[in-house]
């Protein structure tokens, strides 16, 4: 099925242009790299079509990449209904995001750059998905964090791009380290990384094998996918355009520590302890990144809090066993995520760069595409039934309390805060009274195309792509639960954080800020992100630099160790320049070396034809 | 190919060069810096042949021998396994590339750098081949002649200090060495009654464990000060701050991986009772670690670009030591892959320094920023560099770290944990150089600086590809090392391959002798 021309051709789309791109025409460059991802698509469709119902894995083996000792990992592709899934999701919304991104680089610099890189990030991103070892997957994973790292420091000449790109790289690789170790230990105790081997015996192993690697496997997940602690890179990476923040930073890149860890379910289902981890740490993101998201000025942080505590609830999903669950949000998560973020470009695009929600409003008839598109996904996002959202969302919810009902009701409560946080981003850009200076203007029919389709697929996603019934033969079989009161519970959530936000910044719009006043701390302490950027900064950056710069270079490199060997260079240089007064420069104080050095030899020789004839053995 | 002494002429030819290129009259610099470039690229082309008439089913090959002083049993004794093989050819290649890479940086007396250059090519190809202790003697310290006057006399402001610093360290390291090598020697005489320093001949020799210990920590030194392994290091950021361009990139790319081979060829297979000792084991690793760390942390403070690139190279050897001291087919041949990556992204960084610091005659990291817009061609190469170096697949450091990694894991999760921890901090010193030197503002100073040119570019492409080559398919290369390595690790721990059910290299194929 020739599996590899899917990421072969972002790749190729990325070469043409990286090289020569910078000749040619915004056209050209536009096409080469739309095109490589259009055709992409239409080859997952075609694979997909042409391997049936895909019950079981497809794989296809290419070369061998390392072989030596036991190790043999080989460069292969395999396609399952999981893959399927993934693949969609990455070609199909990347599409959509490259056809936005005509418009909205339009007036950029660098255009052949940008979609340089949005095409290696393609490649990356599929490498990942089609990987049938663990080795392959992390290539794609290490390579999709690059690309994170080139698109967030896009706008190279700002220092606050290129400080989010190194920080999103760096906290990454802190996630790659929990990794690389659990792929060591899965190699030692299964003597490969290929997934069919591994997951063929991972029920053998011990528990408390299985827990590590799991516990292992999700610190590499929180990296990538900004989970607690790892998840600070997130918000910062806003710095990238807004496709980027879309396409990376919302629907696919981030994702894949979800993906990993429902790949590797059979590892996790036999380490129930871990799984409970990945839960934890699920639904304590979800809450607090929503508690954050609820007081944010800037449009993109909103989301992008938004997308960390959504994460959260992936999470929770595949922690509590309900693997289709966390794997049916994310696809849903990336249409209507996806969504918002574009919105939010339009916005920003609409007000010429304006960022900030307290310079906008009254916006929905200035640009009502933008504000009706944007509805949609606000709605999906806030578990309004019938719209995508609220199937994915109810799915995980209904796991998380048969998991552990305190799981389902913090799980509500930041449903509710959910819905608030949107729908306040949405009453303060679209309602009310228009507060910037720029002249807003509808965005190009380029731009607002990937919106509708997207608006679409927000809306009847959830019914349309029954993704447990799809992927129920990829993970164990569990019990239907159906119990409409709790789902009537979390919808009622939804509805009074929207009644909520409308009452606060329609109805009412003094309110806001007597609110903040009153809870004047609690509001500090929110708006500040509880500091944590701070924390890390004192607790870890800042003992690091000054640390190695005072202690370790300065202290032992040049006191300790150079002192010493200094007093013995000086000794020596003593001896040299007596000697050279016996010779004619300096440079001969090698000979003189040579000569002591053979009369040590000597000496030696001696030593040694004592220790050899003599009783010194 | 079995007539021809193809070993001899490799190894010769750079001295051949150096010959001709003493007979034209020094006031012709263009002629003799054609001929410089002409010779080492030849020098690179007649070493091709090894590759492709090297069997990996075989140890030793190409093997020369002939009797140099027999009274005290030395011989010209020359051959390369798969080991050999990759050192030689990363020796020639980069001494053209360094050859190459001085056409504008150098200018005066032209006729004794290149020839420097050209000895220390033959000095250096010398040790990989030779298989006769005392022979691979002479090489090791004529090494140390053509590098010392490179540094001394077309390093930077203090390069007397740092030449000296450079030639005390390596000398205290070689006399122990030394003595060690006359302890194995004479040992040998005292049991066969025969003066030999043929490596497969004192390989025979039945030594205590307590004077393996004693030679180990002699040849340690040797070998530790060369890596360099902390706290032997400290010569090694004076030596390349002040040494031109070429000669910080050969000293790099090559001379320090003449201490990493002696503990692969001599340290673990002569004395291998010592190499399994824990205590040694402990230490070795513990120094590993600690380097790694160490001169991780140290790149992250410099404020000189060249020296930032100088610690980065403590952190990496020690990633190779740790593999070495894995004791394990995993930990080797990752450390012996890395050495070459070694050799293909530091050479890459230092000749980056030197590009920019040929146009501003500045390494303050603080006078660049945003070359990213003035030189795109650069700031790529520097990208790849930096990628390859900091272990990013698909490039070719990513499969050294992860096989080394691997062996290292098999020894102890501390390890591992420790070389994971060095590889997040790789990518944090590279990637702030990265952003304090291509990104952000441009600087009024930096405007008007030329991107490379097609020479420039031409020194580059050769390791770009190499990168990319090792990194896409790595497979050649652990085939070629299967023997040298399963050599190795049977030599130390007997029945490795069979107690744990692999198929032993050393089993698969026709009879191989040393001889």
């Amino acid at each position: 099925m020739q599996l590899w021309l899917i990421p072969i051709l972002p790749l190729a789309g990325f070469v043409i242009n990286g090289l020569v791109g910078r000749r040619f025409s915004r056209g050209l460059v536009s096409a080469i790299a739309i095109g490589s991802v259009v055709l992409s698509f239409a080859w997952v469709l075609k694979a997909i079509f042409g391997l049936g119902d895909l019950n079981s894995r497809y794989v296809e083996h290419y070369y061998t990449w390392i072989a030596s000792g036991s190790v043999n990992i080989g460069v292969d592709f395999a396609v399952d209904r999981l893959t399927v899934v993934m693949l969609l999701v990455v070609t199909g919304i990347g599409l959509l995001i490259h056809i936005y991104s005509i418009g909205y680089m339009a007036h950029e610099g660098g255009y052949y750059r940008f979609f340089a890189y949005m095409n290696l990030f393609m490649f990356f991103m599929l490498v990942l998905v089609l990987a049938s070892n663990f080795l392959l997957l992390f290539v794609g994973w290490e390579g999709v964090g690059l690309c994170s790292y080139l698109l967030i420091g896009f706008y190279f000449d700002k220092q606050f791009a290129t400080n989010a790109g190194n920080k999103a790289f760096i906290v990454n690789r802190i996630g790659d380290f929990g990794f690389s170790l659990a792929m060591f230990l899965i190699f030692k105790n299964f003597g490969s990384l290929d997934f069919t081997k591994v997951f063929q015996h991972a029920p053998g192993a011990s528990e408390a094998m299985l827990t590590t690697i799991g516990l292992l496997l999700l610190v590499g997940a929180c990296g990538k996918s900004a989970q607690l602690p790892l998840y600070v890179w997130l918000p910062d990476a806003m710095a990238g355009p807004t496709p980027v923040s879309a396409l990376i930073h919302a629907a696919t890149m981030v994702t894949a520590g979800v993906y990993m860890v429902a790949r590797s379910w059979p590892i996790f289902i036999h380490a129930p302890s871990a799984m409970n981890v990945v839960a934890t740490v699920g639904i304590a993101t979800a809450f607090f990144a929503a508690t954050i998201g609820l007081v944010q000025n800037d449009i993109k942080k909103v989301f992008a809090y938004s997308t960390v505590s959504q994460l959260g609830y992936m999470f929770v999903g595949v922690g509590c066993g309900a693997f289709s669950a966390g794997i049916w949000h994310l696809m849903t998560h990336a249409f209507f995520k996806a969504l918002l973020f574009l919105g939010a470009g339009s916005v920003i695009h609409a007000l010429s760069g304006e960022q900030d929600l307290r310079n906008m409003g009254g916006l929905r008839k200035k640009i009502r595409w933008t504000f009706l598109t944007m509805m949609c996904a606000a709605v999906a996002i806030a578990g309004v039934p019938p719209f995508s959202g609220f199937y994915s969302k109810d799915a995980i919810l209904l796991a998380a309390h048969e998991h552990a009902p305190w799981m389902y009701w913090v799980g509500v409560v930041t449903a509710g805060m959910t819905a608030f946080y949107v729908f306040r981003a949405m009453f303060l850009a679209f309602f009310g009274e228009y507060r910037g200076k720029e002249h807003p203007h509808e965005s190009p029919p380029v731009m607002l195309a990937p919106l509708a389709i997207l608006a679409v697929l927000s809306l009847v996603g959830g019914f349309l792509f029954n993704i447990p019934a799809f992927l129920s033969g990829v993970f164990p079989a569990r019990e239907a639960v159906e119990d409409s009161s709790l789902m009537l519970i979390s919808v009622g959530a939804g509805a009074i954080g929207i009644l909520l936000a409308w009452f606060v910044y329609v109805a009412k719009p003094a309110m806001a800020d007597s609110l903040a006043s009153g809870f004047g701390w609690i509001y500090k302490t929110l708006y500040n992100k509880y500091f944590v950027d701070e924390i890390y900064d004192a607790a870890v950056v800042d003992p690091l630099v000054s640390g190695s710069r005072t202690v370790l270079w300065k202290g032992v490199d040049a006191g300790l160790i150079d002192g010493s060997v200094n007093g013995v260079g000086a000794r020596a240089q003593d001896v040299g320049s007596l000697l050279r007064l016996l010779q004619s420069g300096n440079v001969r104080s090698y000979a003189t070396w040579v000569l002591f050095g053979s009369v040590v030899a000597i000496v030696a020789m001696a030593l040694a034809g004592i220790g050899s004839t003599g009783g010194l053995r | 190919m079995d007539h021809i002494p193809i070993l001899s002429i490799v190894l010769f030819a750079p001295l051949v060069g150096m010959a001709i290129l003493l007979c034209i009259p020094s006031s012709n610099a263009r002629a003799i810096k054609w001929w410089a470039n002409i010779a080492s690229f030849i020098g690179f082309l007649i070493s091709l042949p090894l590759v492709f008439n090297f069997d990996h089913t075989r140890d030793y090959q190409f093997v020369e021998r002939a009797d140099w002083i027999p009274t005290l049993g030395a011989h010209y004794h020359l051959g390369i396994d798969g080991l050999g093989l990759l050192l030689v050819m990363l020796t020639t290649l980069l001494g053209f590339i360094s050859i190459l890479s001085s056409w504008n940086a150098i200018n005066t007396r032209l006729k004794e750098y290149y020839s420097f250059f050209l000895l220390l090519q033959t000095a250096m190809l010398g040790v990989f081949m030779s298989l006769d202790f005392l022979l691979f003697f002479v090489f090791w310290e004529s090494v140390l002649v053509p590098m010392y006057f490179i540094i001394a006399i077309w390093g930077g402001p203090r390069r007397s200090y740092a030449a000296i610093k450079f030639m005390i360290y390596t000398l205290i390291g070689s006399v122990l060495m030394l003595l060690g090598i006359l302890t194995l020697y004479f040992m040998h005489y005292s049991q066969f009654q025969v003066y030999s320093f043929e490596i497969a001949d004192l390989m025979r020799t039945q030594l205590s464990s307590n004077v393996q210990w004693w030679v180990f920590w002699a040849f340690f030194v040797g070998f530790a000060v060369k890596v360099p392994m902390f706290p032997f290091h400290t010569w090694l950021p004076d030596a390349h701050v002040e040494a031109p361009t070429a000669g910080s990139v050969i000293l790099a790319s090559v001379l320090l991986k003449m201490g990493t081979y002696g503990f692969l060829r001599f340290s673990v297979p002569l004395l291998p009772d010592a190499a399994k000792n824990p205590t040694v084991i402990t230490i070795v690793s513990l120094l590993s670690i600690i380097g790694i760390i160490y001169g991780a942390l140290a790149s992250l403070m410099q404020k000189d670009w060249k020296k930032l690139v100088a610690y980065s190279s403590v952190s990496h050897l020690g990633f190779c030591t740790l593999g070495i001291f894995a004791l394990n087919p995993a930990g080797i041949s990752g450390s012996i892959i890395q050495q070459i990556n070694h050799g293909i992204s530091t050479g890459m960084l230092f000749l980056v320094v030197g590009i920019v610091y040929e146009r501003r005659h500045t390494r303050e990291i603080s006078e660049y920023g945003g070359l990213l817009k003035i030189m795109p061609i650069f700031t790529l190469v520097f990208g790849i560099a930096a990628l390859s170096s900091m272990g990013m697949p698909p490039l070719n450091g990513f499969i050294g770290e992860i096989a080394i990694l691997q062996g290292a894991y098999q020894m102890s999760i501390n390890w591992a944990f420790w070389g994971c921890v060095g590889i997040a901090l790789g990518a944090a010193y590279l990637l702030w150089l990265f952003q304090r030197t291509m990104l952000g503002d441009v600087k009024e100073k930096n405007t008007l600086l030329k991107d490379l040119s097609w020479r420039e570019i031409a020194v580059f492409a050769p390791l770009v590809v190499w990168a990319f080559w090792i990194g896409l398919n790595p497979q050649p290369y652990f085939r070629i090392l299967e023997r040298p390595v399963a050599q190795i690790v049977e030599r130390v721990h007997p029945g490795y391959y069979a107690e744990r059910h692999l198929p032993n290299p050393l089993e698969q194929a026709p009879t191989a002798s040393l001889r």
